[in-house]
């Protein structure tokens, strides 16, 4: 639970783990009547739409709006997203 | 003080008012902008835009009365908060989108608008359109303007559409938009007794429409009638070079479809869908729209679509893996909500711990599993192949017939509260939704009578993909012949 | 080899190279890739991940990788698929990297190296595909801040990935000079290493001759051949250390310190990634036409390989003469230029030594050269009809590459042609040996080296500019006689 929290970077309460554990246990469980589908040979679908990738030109079509860019930003500074430092 | 009649039209009949200026734009509005504000306890909208929607309305009567109207200059319809609308807040009622204003419009709504529709407000809805309820909204639950009779106690309008289900059933919108991605749009419409469009995947443009699962998120029209559906579709379809996903195809007049004509068309009926927990009423109700269908000259044929009881795991596998990758740019960074922390990790992880509601943050989770080393070829692979089966269902079906009949939702309208502590109760009320949500064909819901309880049920015609004129056309057919013309315990106007 | 104090190691190392690809919009947006923009101006709103926005991708950026692909000698697979990799980091926005994981558009190829010693080897390049670059993060700005600059976000990148296939510092170096010169060729990266258009992570390991691969470690984005180089010689030693002593070399992501020269693990906690691909549901399976691959395979140019073996078997210059010439692109080219119609060793000569040396002096590339092909071919025409001695004509270079103008207008303007009247000659020479009767005395009785002190002073008489082959064919003459 505490890993998968971790990897979609929510903070749950410790007191919420087990609950939430048992309830996904629940619908993972559910979930997992697939296994009495036999799909050997059957490849995934890769997609609804049956048409091919559209391609776009190599034009620049977009930017240059910086303002816009930053306008909705809880926090900037000179021209720039801010977020706390970050360690390599 | 406005009008209260005028809340009583369809599209069809404000459109041809308006051509006949018996009434201008702006008195329509007028009285819609009231209507907005008289149905506030449902809490449908989010975010009225009256002065907005006036000069929407003050525009098309300049183009009216010019000669040069447009094809729904000013008829009032309410936004699904789902879709970005340009200097107009939006939240896919969700925290996390705090003060979010978007610098663009979504291809959609801008289609509406160039075709002169008047913008009445942004609808409330599931958080991020994760529910069939309207229940999760971080701006409170949406109330269905339905009562149960004799019983005042608070229904849901469904979900996740539940806001705009309730504004167009409670008149206080013309039509609305909505967004259908495991019944979205067809289940609150059954419960709210309207009509519901989910088009084909890739008829309606996804860009600018904040998205929870792509394969599977269809924007679509609310509508009082068939007709309404028909010309909000118009207006809202169309080949958009920005979604790559959005199909090249022509837009058919789709109203043209409306010919009142199905002799001959074979009507499906899936045999499989009786099983899945359907209550007797439902079925009775389903049996008599075969009938309908069958006196006007349609032919039922009983189809089997096997794969059916597999949609629903399948799709609470996909749906949740997609918006568990979508809904990470929620990130405190460049919009909507931060909660500051000491390093970034934390940052991130309170500002979406506060941002997310405990079915967005359930689904995340839920997707995040699914995804992770270890689990994708168990999960989220082999949900994808079993997608392929039902896909192929259908595909097998279609040889035989040219549409399907099928209830909407396996019950009528629910209270609020109810089925809110289990989680798997509540994705069953998409059981009969979500396979053509996997398959991406067109369905559409059309109220076809009351539960025992006087609450309105709905049924649904699925089409081949592409294939909306047939869905509409059949769709006309049945609602002429169900003849739904009970009205909700509120609606605006009434009591003026 | 490397001889460690328990005996010799062998050095693993596979290279992925980052290659920006030169196109003018970013690969699923219509921003800018322009270098060296104001922070956050070259940013859609697709690039910020804004709700709603959905990618839709660029041609050309595909047509590059194919090219890139068939330069590689590399199958082109006419199915491939977008995956999303999510991770969390704030340079980028939508929490995932488009890219291709399961089926790039470029499977397996080959890079030929030539060694030192004159042999060849060739390297396995495992895959090529298409990424999204992220953007740029600054962690000098401010003492408790990161700042974020979108600007690269969402640019085409063409990730390269060679096999295990390289054995030492010096064969990586070599192997990505050889890919830059490909790349350039087929103009599909501008190989700009100092402007981030070229980077590269290192896998290295170490093991005995002849034995299974080791545990590897990752060398993150390094930025020039030179670095490369040294942070693999770095790592190299510091596992043999570890695994002469006995330790196990842990598996690692480090990084690359210039300023010390040593590689360091990363201090960010190393948590299990789980990138958690899955097919990007807002884009479709990218699919190829055939016909479309064989033309772009028809207009591919001569690349490395096949213009240095032309430049050995149609000029006859030296394999490693050739190899020099055929590097860039442009010298190439400069030296076709020159040596049309002409020695084409001289050329060769000319542009190796003079031309590279001023070049070298200047800090510039031959793009930039002051002196042009057609200026450096009029100036070996001129040695070759007599008009300027060899050592004349390095004077003239100089004064080409100094003031840009044309050998024949200097050779006008400062009188250098060369003496070649042979009355002229003799006259200076009688006049040398007049003046010097008494060494011309020496001389016939028997001190010959004082040939060379009269071939001196009659150059001296006609300053510089007396042709010496008939100098010295006219003062033998004269002292025989």
């Amino acid at each position: 639970m505490a890993r998968i929290a971790t990897l979609a970077r929510i903070k749950l309460p410790e007191a919420e783990w087990e609950p939430l554990a048992n309830e996904l246990a629940r619908i993972l469980t559910w979930m997992e009547q697939l296994n009495e589908v036999d799909t050997s040979g059957i490849a995934p679908m890769t997609s609804v739409a049956a048409a091919r990738l559209p391609m776009r030109e190599d034009r620049v079509t977009e930017g240059g709006g910086r303002e816009e860019i930053l306008a909705n930003a809880p926090r900037t500074a000179r021209g720039f997203f801010v977020v706390p430092k970050v360690v390599e | 003080m406005s009008d209260p009649s005028l809340l009583a039209l369809t599209l069809a009949e404000a459109r041809d008012g308006l051509a006949r200026k018996s009434f201008s734009a702006r008195e329509l509005t007028a009285a819609y902008n009231d209507a907005v504000s008289e149905i506030e306890p449902l809490n449908a909208y989010i975010t009225p835009t009256p002065e907005r929607a006036l000069e929407m309305a003050g525009a098309a009567d300049r183009r009216l009365a010019k000669g040069n109207a447009l094809p729904l200059d000013g008829i009032p319809i309410a936004v699904k908060d789902l879709y970005c609308t340009k200097g107009v807040l939006t939240t896919a009622a969700s925290h996390i989108l705090d003060r979010f204003c978007p610098p663009y419009e979504s291809t959609v709504t801008e289609k509406l608008w160039h075709s002169g529709a008047v913008m009445l407000g942004k609808t409330n809805l599931d958080e991020f359109a994760m529910g069939s309820s309207s229940t999760t909204s971080f701006y409170g639950p949406v109330e269905s303007p339905w009562r149960r009779p004799g019983d005042n106690r608070p229904l849901v309008p469904g979900g996740s559409s539940g806001g705009s289900a309730a504004a167009v059933a409670a008149r206080a919108a013309v039509a609305a938009t909505g967004t259908d991605t495991g019944g979205s749009i067809r289940q609150p419409a059954s419960y709210c007794g309207i009509v519901g469009l989910k088009p084909t995947y890739g008829r309606c443009s996804r860009w600018g429409v904040v998205a929870f699962a792509s394969s599977l998120d269809h924007p679509g029209p609310m509508t009082r009638t068939v007709r309404d559906a028909a010309i909000m579709l118009h207006a809202m379809a169309g080949h958009d070079p920005r979604d790559s996903t959005s199909a090249p195809l022509p837009v058919p007049d789709f109203e043209a479809a409306l010919t009142g004509d199905i002799r001959g068309l074979r009507v499906g009926i899936p045999k499989e869908y009786r099983a899945e927990g359907m209550s007797a009423e439902i079925e009775a109700i389903w049996q008599q729209g075969a009938n309908w269908l069958q006196g006007a000259g349609a032919d039922p044929v009983e189809i089997s679509l096997p794969m059916t009881k597999y949609a629903l795991p399948t799709y609470y596998i996909i749906a949740p893996a997609e918006a568990s990758s979508n809904l990470a740019r929620y990130d405190g960074v460049r919009f909507g909500l931060r909660v500051e922390g000491d390093s970034l990790d934390e940052m991130y992880e309170l500002t979406r711990a506060a941002g997310f509601g405990p079915e967005v943050r359930r689904r995340i989770l839920v997707g995040t599993y699914v995804l992770s080393a270890g689990y994708y070829d168990d999960y989220y692979l082999k949900a994808q192949r079993v997608r392929s089966l039902i896909a192929r269902d259908f595909a097998a079906a279609f040889e035989r017939v040219d549409c399907i009949l099928a209830p909407t939702a396996p019950s009528a309208a629910f209270a609020i509260g109810e089925n809110s502590d289990d989680p798997i109760a509540m994705y069953l009320n998409d059981v009969f939704t979500v396979p053509s949500s996997l398959a991406g064909l067109p369905a559409i819901s059309v109220p076809a009578g009351l539960s025992r309880d006087g609450l309105p049920v709905g049924l649904q015609i699925i089409g081949r993909a592409f294939d909306e004129e047939t869905v509409l056309r059949i769709a006309y057919v049945l609602e002429s012949a169900a003849q739904f013309r009970q009205v909700p315990s509120f609606v605006a106007g009434d009591r003026r | 080899m490397i001889e460690g104090a328990t005996g010799p190691w062998e050095a693993v190392i596979g290279l992925e190279v980052h290659a920006q690809v030169v196109s003018k919009a970013k690969l699923f947006s219509g921003a800018a890739t322009d270098f060296g923009a104001e922070p956050n101006s070259q940013v859609s709103l697709v690039d910020a991940a804004f709700p709603g926005m959905l990618p839709v991708i660029n041609r050309f950026c595909v047509e590059l990788a194919v090219k890139t692909g068939l330069g590689l000698e590399a199958e082109i697979r006419l199915e491939s698929v977008f995956d999303r990799k999510n991770y969390f980091y704030p340079d980028l926005p939508p929490g995932y990297q488009i890219s291709q994981y399961q089926q790039p558009v470029v499977g397996r190829g080959k890079l030929t190296l030539d060694m030192s010693d004159g042999t060849v080897r060739e390297i396995g390049i495992t895959r090529v595909h298409l990424e999204q670059d992220a953007g740029k993060s600054l962690h000098d700005q401010h003492p408790s801040l990161s700042y974020v600059d979108l600007n690269r976000a969402g640019i085409a990148l063409m990730e390269i990935v060679s096999e295990p296939d390289l054995r030492s510092a010096e064969e990586a170096g070599l192997y990505l000079r050889k890919l830059r010169s490909i790349l350039r060729y087929l103009g599909t990266c501008d190989g700009n290493m100092e402007e981030g258009s070229l980077r590269c992570d290192c896998n290295v390991s170490m093991r005995r001759p002849g034995e299974p691969y080791g545990t590897r470690c990752e060398i993150k984005n390094l930025n020039s051949v030179r670095y490369v180089m040294q942070a693999i010689e770095y790592e190299g030693r510091r596992q043999i250390e570890i695994l002469e002593k006995g330790g196990a070399i842990e598996q690692q992501t480090r990084l690359f310190d210039v300023a010390r020269g040593i590689t360091r693990s990363m201090r960010s906690k190393e948590e299990a990634h789980d990138y958690r691909y899955f097919p990007d549901p807002d884009l479709l399976p990218l699919v190829l036409d055939p016909g479309w691959v064989a033309r772009l395979r028809a207009e591919l140019p001569e690349l490395p390989d096949a213009k240095k073996a032309r430049f050995v078997s149609q000029y006859g210059l030296s394999p490693d003469d050739a190899g020099v010439l055929v590097a860039e692109k442009e010298t190439a080219l400069f030296f076709e230029r020159v040596a049309t119609g002409r020695d084409p060793k001289a050329a060769a000569h000319w542009i190796m030594g003079d031309l590279f040396g001023a070049l070298n002096r200047f800090g510039i590339g031959i793009e930039a050269s002051p002196v042009s092909a057609e200026q450096l071919g009029a100036l070996i025409d001129l040695i070759a009809d007599g008009t300027l001695s060899s050592r004349l004509a390095k004077d003239v270079f100089a004064e080409m590459v100094a003031t840009r103008a044309h050998p024949a207008s200097i050779v006008e303007a400062k009188g250098l042609r060369q003496v070649t009247d042979q009355g002229e000659i003799a006259a200076a020479i009688d006049a040398v040996l007049a003046a010097n009767s008494d060494k011309f005395a020496e001389y016939r009785a028997g001190r010959d080296k004082l040939y060379g002190f009269f071939v001196g002073q009659i150059m001296r008489a006609t300053a510089g500019k007396a042709n010496p082959a008939l100098v010295n064919r006219l003062l033998k003459e004269k002292l025989a006689q």
